[in-house]
C-alpha cells in the first residue's frame, strides 16, 4: 500500500511537472502587456523642443481625429530608419503627430530634425524619461495611435515602424472615419 | 572654541543632509526591489542601469515626493505596465496554481508522513 502511494506520488508529480513545462514551452518568453488596457493620463506635463512653455498632452491632441505620438531620440538608431514613415503619414493630413523627444540634447535632436525633415506638429521634450513612462513606454522608438475624440488608445507599436505597421495604421485611421 | 562649534555645526549639517537624503533613496531602493524591469528581464529595476530603470527610479522618487504611499505607487505602475511589472504576483486563474501548489504538495507530503508514522 505504501509502496503504491509512492508510486502514484512520483508519477503524479512528474505528469503535472511534464505538462506544466509543456505549456511553458508554447509561451513566448518576451512579456508584451495588454497593449490597449493601458490608460493615458492626460494631465501629462512636458515642455516643447522649440521655446520653454510647458504644456499638457491635452492641449496637444485636441486638432484632427487622431493623434500619433512618437517616443524618438537623436541617439537611437531605430528611429532614423522610421522617419520616413513619419513624414509619409504626416503627408496623409489626418494625423496629429506628436513627437516625445526622449533623453535627449537640444541641440542634437534640434538636428536630427533638420537633417531628416519634420513630420511632427508638436514636440516636446522628456529629459528624464518620466514622461514617457507615464504613457507607459518601454523605450524608443514607440508609437502610439490615439482617438482624439473618444481619448483611447487604438494601437500602440513598440519599435521602429515598417511597411507592414504603416499599413496597418492606415487601415485603421481609414476604417475609423 | 569658535572654530570648533563652526566645524561641529558643519559637520552636524552635513550628516543631517545624508540622512535626509539617504532616507528617501532608500525607499526607492526598496520600491525599486519590488518591481521588475520590463526590458531587461530577469533583473530588478534597482538592479538594472537601463534608461528604463533609470527613468523609474525618477519617477517613483517623484512620485514619493508628491506624498503617494507603497500601494499607490505600485498601482499607478500597475496601471500602466500590467501586474507583471510587479514580483509580488496577485491571485487569479493564471497564478492559482501557483500558489496553491506548495500547499497541495505540503498536504500531500504530511499525509505520506502521517501513514508512515501510523504503519509503524
Amino acid at each position: 500500500m505504501v509502496k503504491n502511494i509512492k508510486l502514484i506520488a512520483v508519477v503524479f508529480l512528474v505528469i503535472v511537472s511534464f505538462f506544466i513545462l509543456l505549456k511553458g514551452l508554447n509561451k513566448t518568453n518576451n512579456y508584451s502587456p495588454n497593449l490597449n488596457s493601458s490608460n493615458i493620463d492626460f494631465n501629462f506635463k512636458a515642455k516643447f523642443l522649440y521655446s520653454n512653455e510647458e504644456t499638457t498632452l491635452y492641449e496637444l491632441i485636441n486638432d484632427k481625429d487622431f493623434s500619433l505620438i512618437n517616443i524618438w531620440a537623436s541617439w537611437c538608431l531605430p528611429c532614423r530608419d522610421e522617419h520616413p514613415y513619419l513624414l509619409n503619414l504626416n503627408s496623409l493630413g489626418k494625423l496629429n503627430i506628436i513627437g516625445i523627444n526622449y533623453k535627449d540634447s537640444e541641440i542634437n535632436a534640434k538636428k536630427f530634425i533638420k537633417e531628416l525633415g519634420n513630420p511632427y506638429s508638436k514636440i516636446v521634450v522628456d529629459p528624464s524619461g518620466v514622461n514617457s513612462i507615464e504613457l507607459g513606454a518601454y523605450g524608443v522608438p514607440e508609437t502610439i495611435l490615439i482617438n482624439n475624440n473618444s481619448k483611447t488608445i487604438l494601437k500602440k507599436y513598440i519599435g521602429p515602424l515598417d511597411d507592414k505597421k504603416l499599413a496597418e495604421l492606415k487601415m485603421i485611421i481609414k476604417n475609423e472615419n | 572654541m569658535k572654530i570648533k562649534i563652526l566645524v561641529l555645526t558643519i559637520f552636524y549639517l552635513i550628516g543631517s543632509f545624508n540622512l535626509s537624503y539617504a532616507a528617501n533613496s532608500e525607499k526607492v531602493d526598496q520600491i525599486s526591489k519590488n518591481l521588475r524591469c520590463l526590458i531587461c528581464q530577469g533583473q530588478s529595476v534597482y538592479d538594472s542601469q537601463s534608461d528604463f530603470a533609470l527613468s523609474m527610479k525618477i519617477l517613483i522618487q517623484n512620485k514619493i515626493d508628491e506624498g503617494k504611499n507603497d500601494e499607490q505607487i505600485y498601482d499607478f505602475l500597475k496601471s500602466k505596465y500590467g501586474e507583471w511589472i510587479v514580483y509580488d504576483p496577485e491571485i487569479n486563474k493564471n497564478t492559482v496554481l501557483l500558489w496553491l501548489l506548495p500547499l497541495i504538495l505540503f498536504v500531500f507530503g504530511g499525509i505520506l508522513i502521517l501513514r508512515k508514522v501510523s504503519i509503524k
